[in-house]
């Protein structure tokens, strides 16, 4: 479900709009910032493969994601930007990439960093021997030359905008893992990357412990060390946020909303606010008849209050999806409104569709037949089964009967959404920071397996998203996306109900932490804390 | 004594086959692949990629055929690698294995030394004041949620007080410490789990103690002893508690292989990595191999546990050892 590896970190230190922030810790101007100190990150599950290439868990991203870089990366604005690569070009049909290495980057052992590295963390991603679920990536690659120790230049098949996110994928140590069985390497459990921390240990489902790295190729970072400690079950993590235990987590809805306006939570922390990439819908199956119909689809959209249904469920803590994207994304259209509620619009809607209650029985019936449908949902997931059930309410009001089923993850893909054995579903997306939309809505993705389960076929959105993997320039990839934004948004394949809120909580002791588009974490390593608020100081032998 | 040993050991051999036979059944049954987690919906994932990466880890196959490649493997003692990260699953038992070795040893020494004094005072008197407090406070102990206690405990004595951990095996600096301060680190941080695992087991066995002891006290040979004139405290702990502890030494063989199981619950709470966790994760993720690997050593020593009880039970018991020994 989690997009390209590369955001991953920034899920537990991120923050797109930064709503709570006491003046203090904003960003500072301090031009002398204090090393030191550590950050003590709490997660709820450990990490598995510490190799960028093989870490498929969020665990693991978060820590390889300060181990390795990729060739490119995400800067602030969401702009792609070089990371390894000190310059990059795409050629002018889109057929070619070139990237040219920084020249001073090395491994933590001390060994540079060069083009063989790239070739090889790319030989490794199509092995079909190596166990990496990432390979489609790459698959449009026709090759990968190395000009020279700095320099490779990669030719497609043809032009392919989202290979620029697959290049953020990290590096690996081709002089470390060459003729290695890559799937049960050691280096699984003791990385050697490039990044920003170097690996010290890993006490298994306990602690996760890193050290700034002093040869870092922007700076070194400023807090020394960086320890990620399990803790499963999120009421204990919460009582370690009471204790001080930890600096930073993620909060659920419900603890942002309550437990986090605990006085001594309030003294120590800054919580933060920003919309995830990924939206909570209702899909429907568009081989029945019934939701063929897009007045259907669309009054359905009035009938539901998502507004109250926000405030209900997430506290407030999310905002209305109108389309695929959150507000943040570039590709998103502002001038898409959401659909206002309207229950009265929705049964006028519907009557014009056929679906009136004849028999005066309380429910919509066409052809003699009630309007009743089975929404389904996968099982432990709280949020969902509350949605679900308020969008039975809200359908009730307009006549239509639906029954809610709530199944195993597992069941629920492999029987009900592979087979199509449903009528309408309530699930989610994640997405990555590219808004190619291909595997969701092309009509060519239908197989069993595949991702536009709904069936949804509409040739101008083909074309558009066949385009918008085509186009490079962000300006005309913005255009195409926005127009597939708003024919999504008029054909209502899905009904897109919220973005919820990424929440996390980080300790107030820390400085130059700077609220962008991206989140907080980008900049990490400019992190600070002052001298005299350090907490970790006494304990820093090297 | 030895013949009659190896003939139980040999007449486990088919009843450990089948527990293995039954438990790939149903873990292979329960819906879902370990390759659901990583790559089930997750648009990045395309089809093939996922199809290539079931064929590798062997999925593909049939059952039949995946069983009896992990019956091989069985044969050679090789649990195989997990799924989840690729270590072997022996390697990952062994990391597991000391923290809840120690956690229930320890409790269960606890308990013992508890439960048995409780049971035998309680049955001098039974239905007196002091058995029936016992046996209200034991079934309070039996009958608390144990996640409830926990959390209770760790906000008193963790949040408000400040005496206890929160969470977690070790200081963040365990590595830096003296072995003395290791030491005491490590005590300090089970000590909750230890004191609550205690408190809510103490119920069996002091119970079985006491319902023993009742039996026990009401024999001819302990009117004997109390008319030979012996000291109270002689005939109860001399004469009486050794033919009392006859059915607490078969509960302590059958709960041999509680000792290396965890308690999910109480791990989960208190942040401490032991096979309770290793399991309920193995589960959840389909990573078969370990799973495997569990119910198997469990089998194991359930088995073992029942032959070692049956003659602890012989040695203790002169009489069923004559019995027992062929002629």
């Amino acid at each position: 479900m989690l997009p390209a590896r590369v955001t991953r970190f920034y899920g537990v230190l991120a923050a797109a709009i930064l709503l709570i922030v006491p003046p203090a810790s904003g960003a500072s101007s301090d031009s002398n910032p204090a090393t030191g100190d550590a950050i003590v990150v709490g997660s709820i599950g450990d990490a598995s493969r510490l190799l960028p290439i093989l870490a498929t868990d969020s665990a693991s991203g978060d820590i390889v994601g300060l181990l390795f870089n990729g060739l490119l990366k995400y800067n602030e604005r969401l702009e792609v930007v070089g990371d390894l690569a000190e310059s990059w070009s795409v050629s002018e049909e889109g057929l070619t990439l070139t990237f040219t290495l920084r020249p001073n980057v090395r491994w933590h052992d001390g060994v540079p960093v060069t083009a063989a590295d790239v070739r090889f963390t790319y030989e490794q991603l199509i092995d079909p021997a190596v166990r990496t679920p990432f390979s489609s990536g790459y698959e449009l690659i026709e090759s990968l030359e190395v000009l020279d120790a700095r320099t490779v230049r990669i030719r497609y098949r043809e032009p392919f905008a989202p290979a620029l996110e697959s290049w953020m994928m990290g590096l690996i140590p081709q002089h470390l893992l060459e003729g290695q069985d890559l799937n049960t390497t050691p280096l699984l459990r003791k990385p050697v990357g490039h990044g920003p921390y170097r690996f010290v240990r890993w006490n298994t489902g306990e602690l996760i412990e890193l050290r700034a790295n002093p040869d870092y190729f922007e700076h070194r970072p400023h807090i020394d060390r960086y320890l990620y400690r399990v803790i499963p079950d999120p009421a204990t993590l919460f009582l370690e946020l009471l204790t001080l235990g930890v600096d930073s987590t993620s909060l659920t809805p419900l603890q942002y909303a309550r437990q986090a306006r605990h006085p001594r939570i309030e003294r120590a922390y800054h919580t933060f606010r920003y919309p995830s990439f990924g939206f909570t819908y209702v899909g429907y199956n568009l081989q029945d008849e019934r939701f063929k119909d897009v007045r259907v689809r669309r009054a359905f959209g009035q009938a539901i209050d998502t507004q109250a249904m926000l405030d209900g469920v997430l506290y407030g803590l999310g905002s209305r999806a109108t389309g695929p994207y959150p507000k943040e994304s570039w590709a998103y259209d502002p001038s898409v409104a959401p659909a206002p509620y309207d229950p009265k619009a929705a049964t006028a809607l519907l009557a014009q569709a056929g679906w009136e209650d004849r028999d005066g029985d309380g429910w919509l019936d066409h052809d003699g037949q009630p309007f009743r449908f089975t929404l389904l949902t996968n099982q432990g997931n709280e949020v969902r089964r509350q949605v679900a059930e308020l969008v039975q309410q809200y359908l009730k009001a307009v006549g239509i009967d639906v029954r809610i089923k709530v199944i195993e993850w597992s069941t629920f893909v492999h029987e009900f959404i592979d087979k199509r054995r449903f009528e309408a579903v309530l699930l989610g997306w994640n997405l990555s920071r590219d808004p190619d939309l291909y595997d969701l809505f092309h009509s060519s993705k239908t197989k069993e397996g595949e991702y536009n389960f709904g069936g949804y076929a509409n040739p101008e959105v083909d074309r558009l998203l066949e385009a918008g993997r085509r186009e490079f320039n962000r300006d005309a990839r913005r255009r195409i996306y926005q127009d597939a934004h708003r024919r999504l948004a008029e054909d209502q394949p899905y009904t897109f109900l919220f973005v919820s809120d990424a929440l996390p909580i980080l300790s107030a002791r820390f400085r130059n932490v700077v609220a962008t588009p991206i989140g907080i974490g980008y900049n990490f390593i400019d992190w600070y804390v002052p001298r005299e608020q350090q907490r970790y100081r006494a304990l820093m032998q090297p | 004594m030895m013949t009659y040993v190896v003939r139980r050991l040999v007449g486990t051999l088919p009843v450990l086959f089948l527990i293995t036979l039954i438990s790939f059944g149903i873990m292979h049954l329960a819906p879902g692949k370990p390759t659901d987690a990583a790559m089930s919906f997750n648009p990045k994932v395309s089809l093939e990629a996922r199809q290539r990466m079931e064929a590798l880890y062997g999925l593909d196959q049939p059952l039949m055929v995946q069983y009896r490649r992990w019956l091989g493997r069985m044969a050679r003692w090789e649990f195989g690698r997990s799924f989840l990260d690729d270590r072997p699953v022996g390697e990952k038992i062994a990391e597991r294995l000391p923290v809840t070795l120690t956690i229930n040893l320890a409790s269960l020494a606890l308990i013992l030394c508890i439960a048995i004094p409780l049971g035998v005072v309680a049955a001098v008197r039974p239905g007196g004041v002091f058995d029936r407090l016992t046996t209200v406070l034991v079934f309070i102990g039996y009958s608390m949620p144990s996640f409830w206690l926990a959390l209770l405990c760790l906000v008193g004595f963790g949040v408000v007080l400040r005496w206890l951990p929160v969470s977690g095996l070790h200081s963040l600096d365990y590595e830096s410490f003296g072995l003395l301060r290791r030491g005491l680190d490590a005590a300090w941080h089970l000590l909750l789990p230890v004191l609550i695992a205690a408190f809510t087991g103490l119920a069996g066995l002091s119970r079985y103690m006491r319902s023993s002891m009742v039996e026990v006290l009401r024999q001819d040979y302990i009117r004997t002893a109390r008319a030979k004139g012996l000291s109270e405290r002689r005939v109860l702990f001399h004469h009486g508690l050794r033919n009392g502890l006859l059915p607490i030494i078969t509960l302590l063989g059958l709960s041999l292989p509680d000792l290396i199981g965890g308690a999910v619950i109480a791990e989960t709470i208190f942040s401490i990595p032991g096979m309770g966790r290793l399991f309920y994760d193995a589960v959840m993720a389909r990573d078969y191999p370990v799973v495997m690997a569990l119910v198997t050593i469990g089998a194991l020593l359930t088995l073992v546990g029942n032959l070692l009880a049956d003659v602890a039970y012989a040695y203790a018991d002169p009489r069923i050892r004559v019995g027992a020994e062929p002629r």
